[in-house]
């Protein structure tokens, strides 16, 4: 799980079998399925926990840092 | 254009993913912990070795970007015997179903503990046979519903921790894909070990185990594991009535003993000291 500041959420849809289960364990509830694909709803909200990058089994939602700390 | 993160791409054949496992499937969980636990302790890639049986679970080192060998059913631990022993420098890891590492390789396993040689077993528990179509397995509990237990399971299950336990092991912990960090020092706790590990993941097979026995879906599971799962901590606080018919995870056995290539060297040597 990661404490840093400059990362963010990042997904992969085309790896993404929609199982839900980064939705469910979302703590702030900014992640739905759209046509059985994960989508951000409120990308400010996230708390960068990093939860769902540790149980996806797809690897398909993950944290990552920005470059030129954009 | 990055499509996964860090950890996916240093430790993954990227071209081999996504994977095949089913959506829900909790064994990426468990294989992404490995990774990570590798990472963690800063291995050498060239000097790690995954070896795997068959089942879902063993198409685990297919994936894994490190050097892997893919075996026969069951027989993952005897093929890792020889890696290890021909190569001792090599951390040797095998990962293992339920059904792969204490049904059709349960000797191996048992035998693999007794002698205490340096490799980390992981096995993947799903409490059923998956890649062939919902047999039961030996971790199916009691009662449970399996294509070849329609009417019910009328085994009893194997503890694995327990089991390995029994035979020798000198580290042996177990965790489940929702304690998903906690899995993950489990693994890296059990790669440290010099000795037999065996760490047993409890994973989830919503598509077999879980719709024949209305385990709900992929989510629902991992709540399951929540809630019928106790730390080996709280469980120790907590009175009997609380702790009975829960899970217990955590670490069991974390123990030094002389280790098997250690021993066979020391012979080795003793002879050839000797011309």
């Amino acid at each position: 799980m990661s404490k840093k500041k400059n990362v963010s959420l990042k997904t992969n849809q085309a790896w993404c079998k929609g199982c839900g289960i980064c939705v469910a364990f979302c703590p702030v509830k900014i992640l739905e399925l759209k046509k059985d694909k994960i989508h951000i709803t409120d990308k400010e909200k996230c708390i960068k926990c990093g939860l769902c990058e540790l149980r996806c089994p797809d690897f398909a939602i993950y944290l990552e840092e920005e470059e030129n700390g954009q | 254009m990055a499509v996964a993160s860090k950890l996916i791409e240093n430790n993954f054949r990227m071209n081999r993913l996504p994977h095949i496992w089913c959506p829900g499937c909790g064994h990426g969980i468990i294989m992404r912990g490995i990774a990570e636990a590798i990472e963690n302790l800063g291995y050498d890639k060239e000097k790690v070795c995954i070896i795997s049986g068959i089942g879902c679970s063993s198409r685990a080192p297919g994936y894994m970007d490190f050097n892997t060998l893919h075996t026969t059913h069951g027989r993952a631990l005897a093929f890792a015997t020889g890696v290890k022993l021909a190569n001792p420098d090599l951390k040797v890891i095998v990962v293992s179903g339920d059904g792969d590492a204490t049904a059709i390789g349960g000797n191996h396993l048992i035998h693999a503990a007794r002698r205490n040689i340096d490799i980390t077993t992981i096995i993947f528990n799903n409490n059923i046979y998956g890649m062939t179509g919902g047999q039961y397995s030996p971790t199916t509990p009691h009662g449970d519903l399996g294509t070849t237990a329609p009417y019910g399971n009328v085994d009893n299950v194997f503890d694995i921790c327990r089991l390995a336990e029994g035979a020798g092991a000198t580290y042996v912990a177990r965790g489940t894909v929702y304690h998903a960090k906690q899995l993950e020092k489990n693994i890296e706790n059990a790669l440290k070990n010099k000795g037999f590990s065996v760490v047993e993941g409890i994973s989830i097979c919503p598509t077999y185990y879980g719709r024949k026995n209305r385990k709900g879906n992929a989510p629902e599971m991992m709540m399951n594991l929540k809630d019928t799962t106790l730390d080996k901590k709280v469980a120790a606080k907590l009175p009997q009535e609380k702790v009975e018919g829960k899970l217990i995870i955590g670490e069991f056995v974390n123990k030094s003993q002389p280790e098997f290539c250690e021993e066979y060297h020391k012979i080795v040597d003793k002879f050839t000291k000797e011309d």
